[in-house]
């Protein structure tokens, strides 16, 4: 048995979060997994962390920054932008509408 | 010349050419051969580029011309499927990504054709390189060619075993933690992994963008050492790699012996689970490197254990963030698509980065973090390289993966923290068990490419340990 618990109900809102659907399979598999997975995470309390600075990259650079002037090499043209898009409109893609005609 | 031409390396492909023992179009046509021949039963390649032989065509028209210019011209490469690559399908073996052609080129693929090399074929691996077994791809998993009922190792599971099954005489692959040197490993052939930022990330589909290195899969450390010097150097469209300039690595392993270096076994890493003969070859490696003039001492780093917390939560958060992007709307299929682990990591992630949690986890993990990098920066005080087995033991059977949550990390477990900390090693063969391919890992600080790569030529050259598979001989 694992240590920590993870509730279902977890599951079920990180998989919103992320915009995942899951199928009632999966919401079972991942509660107990999670649980296991976050039980070898916690053994990481184990170490004294107390005053360390956390290290988020380790390559040493610091603000890296390039001229603000416009780079074609780095610029897709439009058609190249849209080239992969399964629902184009008139040279933009098309999203789903996320706002209903009446809210405010 | 008594090889045949899969049986040669870069190197010895290059001088073959200067020659003219055979054309590009000869190399090229040889290796589509086998690849026609073989594919099918190693489900290494999930796109072979139709046009290459006509590019080999050109180059033998340029050195007709103009004799060899290039680094790697008429040289044929296999690329790991999670490069961008224009004209040539990409999708991180994901069906996220089905039919998707990239609208642009990775550095790495940019700098190798301009280098005159030619893409053979995109090759498998995990699903968004999310795992150590190339069974997470949604194409299938690539067969080990040591042994068809056996894993590759992963996530560049195809490029490693494009090589062990001489399908390629180089392959390109990446490393998040392992997925260069583990596959290697198993597939015995020879892996690099270079700093991080030494090579660019630019157009390599983002894994966990904190450690994600690309590197070499081939025959020995020389062809490695020279596609590196191909592919390294900074990258104005990635703020990560490194502006130090990029030694000619393949022209500095010049070393004749070991004689004044010090070398660090790691103790914690002979794990009390590894099997006895994985532990013999690694002892037996460090006795070879100290005939070759190194002191070679045990050295105790931090438990591994804990670089698989640590790296479990930062790449989980990092996935998160990177696949968030893949929505169907601008390109590629919708987030229905996404398989079982990648579910599993995205979601981990968000639940690791989410109100609440981010403090223990996140944040926690990163403090670790630094103190697994402060403890290798002490080590390297002491030591010119550590070395340990890649992995705890050979290639497992297809479907070790079901029900495993975590496998990737407990294969991975000996090259975790050096990824974690964007150190460079080498993985190279260092003898058999049960007939399969067992890896050393010679690791080093970060930026000591050169040292690594000469400790680890000069071991492959003074012991017999490179072999290919018999039944992809012929």
């Amino acid at each position: 048995m694992p240590k920590t618990i993870i509730a279902t109900a977890d599951i079920v809102k990180v998989a919103i979060l992320a915009n995942l659907t899951i199928s009632d399979e999966e919401k079972k598999l991942f509660t107990d997994q999670f649980s296991q997975i976050i039980d070898v995470v916690d053994q990481l309390n184990e170490i004294d962390t107390t005053g360390v600075v956390p290290t988020s990259q380790v390559n040493h650079l610091e603000n890296v920054t390039r001229p603000d002037v416009v780079d074609k090499d780095r610029i897709l043209t439009q058609a190249e932008a849209l080239s992969g898009a399964k629902n184009v409109h008139k040279g933009f893609f098309v999203v789903k509408q996320i706002l209903e005609k009446d809210s405010e | 010349m008594n090889k045949q031409i899969h049986e040669l390396t870069v190197i010895e492909l290059l001088h073959g050419l200067e020659d003219k023992h055979f054309s590009v179009t000869d190399i090229v046509s040889h290796y589509l051969d086998r690849i026609h021949r073989y594919n099918d039963k190693l489900n290494i390649f999930l796109a072979i580029n139709e046009k290459a032989l006509d590019q080999a065509k050109q180059i033998d028209e340029e050195i007709k011309n103009n004799g060899l210019t290039k680094p790697l011209q008429g040289i044929p490469v296999a690329i790991k499927d999670n490069f961008l690559t224009i004209g040539l399908p990409t999708t991180a073996s994901s069906k996220v990504l089905e039919g998707y052609y990239p609208q642009y080129e990775s550095t790495v693929t940019k700098r190798l054709l301009a280098a005159g090399a030619i893409v053979l074929g995109k090759t498998n691996l995990d699903a968004w390189a999310h795992g150590s077994s190339t069974e997470t791809s949604q194409y299938g998993p690539t067969l080990n060619p040591w042994d068809l009922g056996r894993l590759p190792g992963g996530s560049s599971g195809g490029s490693a075993a494009a090589v062990a099954a001489q399908l390629a005489p180089v392959a390109i692959g990446s490393e998040t933690a392992g997925s260069i040197r583990q596959p290697a490993a198993w597939c015995g052939v020879t892996g690099f992994k270079p700093t991080y930022g030494r090579v660019s990330r630019y157009g390599v589909i983002a894994m966990a963008s904190s450690t994600d290195s690309p590197g070499p899969i081939a025959r020995n450390v020389e062809d490695a050492a020279l596609i590196t010097s191909v592919i390294a150097g900074v990258d104005k469209y990635d703020g990560t790699s490194s502006p130090k300039e990029v030694e000619a690595y393949h022209k500095l392993l010049t070393r004749k012996d070991l004689k004044g270096m010090k070398i660090g076994l790691v103790k914690e890493y002979l794990l009390p689970s590894m099997r006895t003969e994985v532990k013999t070859l690694i002892g037996n490696a460090a006795k070879h490197l100290e005939s070759l003039g190194a002191k070679v001492e045990e050295v105790s780093l931090m438990d591994p254990k804990y670089a698989i917390g640590v790296y479990t939560v930062i790449q989980r958060s990092e996935v998160s963030s990177n696949l968030a992007r893949f929505d169907g709307i601008r390109y590629g299929h919708g987030r229905e698509r996404f398989g079982e682990e990648a579910k599993r990591r995205i979601m981990l992630g968000t639940y690791t980065l989410s109100a609440g949690y981010y403090d223990a986890y996140y944040k926690k993990a990163m403090a670790v973090r630094t103190k697994i990098v402060e403890e290798f920066e002490n080590a390297f005080k002491n030591y010119d390289a550590i070395i340990g087995a890649v992995s705890p033991g050979p290639a497992l059977k297809l479907g070790a993966t079901k029900n495993e949550p975590m496998f990737g990390e407990m294969e991975d477990v000996l090259v975790e923290p050096s990824s974690i900390a964007g150190l460079t090693s080498a993985g190279v063969p260092c003898g058999f068990v049960d007939d399969l391919p067992i890896g050393l890992q010679i690791t080093g600080k970060q930026f000591d490419e050169t040292k690594v790569l000469n400790i680890a030529k000069l071991y492959q050259n003074t012991t017999d340990f490179v072999k290919f598979p018999e039944k992809f001989q012929k």
